[in-house]
């Protein structure tokens, strides 16, 4: 038995969880419910399910019941309490955020963030009242005395980007439950077959499903769960949980839903009146890739601690970033909260800078170059010469990064084939400065 | 809303309509170591359906003041008091667990007031493993599994919830962290010590119900034969599929059935 009680255990749950055979026609793999809406029983039916009485789908912009399996599983592997599948997984950020603030809410977050997450928090939140304070991942204290009167959230990343740093997950939440503040974390990197965070006190949890959970790079789609634990009235810092909802008749969702209050709200409100729902042939897609999750996971971190090993010993490279090598600064941390393996990501410096990373990328036959993380092909790109030509170097240090840099997501391909193609790839590159 | 009894707060969730003791009144009394938030659905619909809900935590439990009463019997006076309290004259009970032991030792001794009571995953005698219950007391967190693990059947351990999204196991598990530190071994211990079951259940004459689950592991449907046959009037139905928590496991059908009961049946002894 898990510690969540479950009587099934992670593996188990990846296939299943979520899904029965339908009673009408046995399907065993999850049909696609490919259907706007569903045909009420009656009009006292309809009337129910509008007023959160009864359960059900009313219209797939706010549940669907392929969608319905995804939410369950995920919420299942998590160990949470429920879920919502959205449009991407910054359309999870967004409805995250959106369902516990307004305007004049502040964030507290970790500065190791995913680009998009850092537009989102720097450029884009601010135009509608949403302020947002950096703090390095590393910083515990640093968190604590960000926090101020407004602030609703705490957030950060189970691992960095793009400097893989391993977030200190249990002393961050002290940092944000001391507060009165939940702990949202973006887990994408990890999966929860590498790192389960509500174990480790967060609170609510996104996940890009676009990455390793759908793992075949076919599918765009974002997961929001919640956790269940944290006491929303107890805080007392969020009145769209605990006060009646003029959008609901007066319902008060922590009053009426309990530790279910926050999905609720996210799903009633948010899929509702934000409208950024997944689509059943999205769900469908990634419920496919959560089947072998934990299988294609552990491949995932052999082929990134041997591709990390090889790079170590390369002439070519200046430096290596994994998070389970020696001379990375959480290292202790990553085997504390990661022990099955720090996930795929890889960082590396080329000799040569920028014009070295070019040639570099150019001759690689086995990676593919492009902007994405977490699928079963391993991937590569180098921000100098493409996500981040125009910058100069002093203006890529400013956002964390260097003109060698290049970052791997390391696939699932015969490890000699990876190997042997980046051997390759980094002499074309380097040969005229190494040799 | 709130209101004392004995000196102390007591809260219970209304199901988001207005209260009016003048009506229908329906008390959903949860289980050992929950709170109101199991009858969710149950308690939204019924109060836009006709009754005025009280959907109770009990003493010491979600945001009831404490401290939890210590046996059945306390916790059935405590609910006396608060039908007092509360003016209430019409009423039906629905008890899930130890809030079915509850639900029979008040109605006994409420029996004019009780018009109807429908019992859920309950047992005459609800015995407690000795493992359990210490691990219980000792507020382990591996009672919690043990709960959830032999509480939600196992097809609900696998999922397919009709409300969408919604982690039946994980839920359950939030709320019994939840309770306050000792509780769910105080509860079991007042479900293990009680021997009242069929006595109660003979004083009392009002159509009751027994809904079981058919994967129920805690309460096994086989054991309600002499409660059934002990209550002048009743009727058994099994939840096909459901475990001990039929009521989040399958919240339609559970609505369905305690629908036609409040509304409609009315049975014949035995």
């Amino acid at each position: 038995m898990t510690s969540m009680g479950n009587i099934f255990e992670f593996d188990t749950l990846s296939l299943h969880a979520g899904q029965t055979p339908d009673s009408e026609n046995g399907s065993r793999a999850v049909p696609i419910y490919q259907t706007t809406s569903y045909v009420f029983k009656g009009v006292d039916h309809a009337a129910s399910m509008f007023n959160l009485e009864r359960p059900g789908h009313i219209y797939s912009r706010i549940s669907n019941p392929t969608t319905a399996v995804l939410e369950e599983r995920i919420s299942a592997l998590e160990g949470g309490v429920g879920a919502v599948a959205t449009a991407s997984g910054h359309a999870a950020l967004v409805l995250g955020i959106l369902t516990i603030m307004g305007q004049g809410g502040h964030i507290v977050a970790s500065s190791a963030l995913y680009g998009g997450t850092h537009n989102l928090f720097s450029h884009t939140l601010p135009r509608f009242g949403i302020t947002t304070t950096k703090v390095d991942p590393r910083d515990v204290d640093g968190f604590r005395s960000a926090i101020k009167p407004e602030t609703r959230l705490v957030f950060g990343e189970t691992i960095g980007n793009p400097g893989l740093e391993v977030l200190n997950i249990p002393a961050i939440a002290s940092v944000a439950h001391e507060a009165g503040l939940p702990l949202m974390l973006d887990s994408t990197f990890a999966t929860p077959h590498l790192c389960k965070p509500f174990d480790h006190g967060a609170d609510l949890i996104v996940h890009s499903a676009t990455k390793w959970l759908g793992g075949h790079g076919v599918a765009i789609g974002g997961l929001l769960v919640d956790g269940g634990k944290f006491d929303w009235e107890g805080s007392g810092l969020f009145p769209t949980l605990t006060e009646p909802y003029d959008g609901y008749h007066g319902l008060d969702f922590v009053e009426e839903f309990g530790p279910q209050a926050f999905i609720m709200r996210a799903r009633a409100e948010g899929l509702r009146d934000f409208g950024a729902c997944m689509s059943p042939t999205t769900a469908f897609h990634i419920l496919q890739g959560i089947e072998t999750l934990p299988l294609r996971m552990d491949k995932h971190v052999s082929n990134a601690r041997e591709i990390a090993e090889f790079l170590g010993g390369s002439d070519a490279v200046e430096w290596v970033v994994y998070p389970e090598l020696d001379d990375h600064p959480d290292k202790a941390l990553a085997s504390e909260l990661l022990p099955k393996g720090a996930g795929s990501m890889i960082a590396f410096g080329i000799k040569g800078g920028r014009e070295a990373g070019k040639t570099f990328i150019e001759r690689l036959h086995v990676w593919s170059h492009l902007a994405n993380v977490g699928d079963a092909k391993s991937l590569v790109i180098h921000p100098a010469s493409t996500t981040h030509q125009q910058m100069d170097a002093d203006t890529m240090k400013k956002a964390g990064l260097s003109e060698d840099l290049v970052r791997l997501s390391v696939g699932l391909e015969n490890i000699d084939d990876l190997k042997a193609d980046l051997k390759q790839a980094l002499r074309a590159a380097t040969i005229r400065k190494v040799v | 809303m709130e209101t004392q009894v004995n000196g102390k707060g007591v809260f219970f969730s209304t199901g988001g309509a207005k209260f009016s003791n003048t009506e229908r009144t329906i008390i959903f009394i949860h289980g050992a170591g929950m709170d109101r938030t199991v009858w969710s659905m149950q308690a939204r619909f019924f109060a836009h359906h006709g009754f005025t809900v009280v959907n109770l935590d009990l003493p010491g439990h979600g945001k009831s003041e404490g401290p939890a009463c210590t046996t059945i019997e306390e916790y059935s006076d405590w609910l006396c008091e608060l039908i007092d309290c509360l003016d209430l004259d019409n009423v039906g009970m629905v008890g899930h667990s130890m809030g079915s032991l509850i639900a029979l030792c008040g109605g006994a001794k409420l029996e004019k007031k009780i018009q109807k009571i429908a019992l859920l995953g309950t047992l005459p005698k609800i015995e407690v493993h000795p493992d359990l219950l210490t691990s219980a007391i000792d507020n382990k967190h591996g009672a919690f599994e043990t709960i959830v693990g032999w509480g939600v059947g196992r097809k609900a351990q696998i999922g397919g919830h009709k409300a969408p999204g919604s982690w039946i196991a994980g839920a359950s598990m939030r709320l019994l962290e939840a309770s306050k530190p000792g509780v769910l071994g105080n509860d079991l211990n007042a479900c293990n010590l009680w021997e009242g079951g069929l006595e109660s259940a003979g004083q009392i004459k009002c159509p009751a119900l027994l809904l079981l689950g058919e994967d129920d592991r805690m309460t096994p449907p086989k054991g309600t034969k002499e409660l059934a046959q002990a209550l002048h009037n009743s009727k058994t139905i099994i939840l096909e599929g459901a475990g001990h928590m039929m009521m989040t496991e399958q919240p339609d059908q559970t609505i369905e059935i305690l629908s036609n009961f409040f509304n409609n049946q009315v049975y014949s002894n035995n």
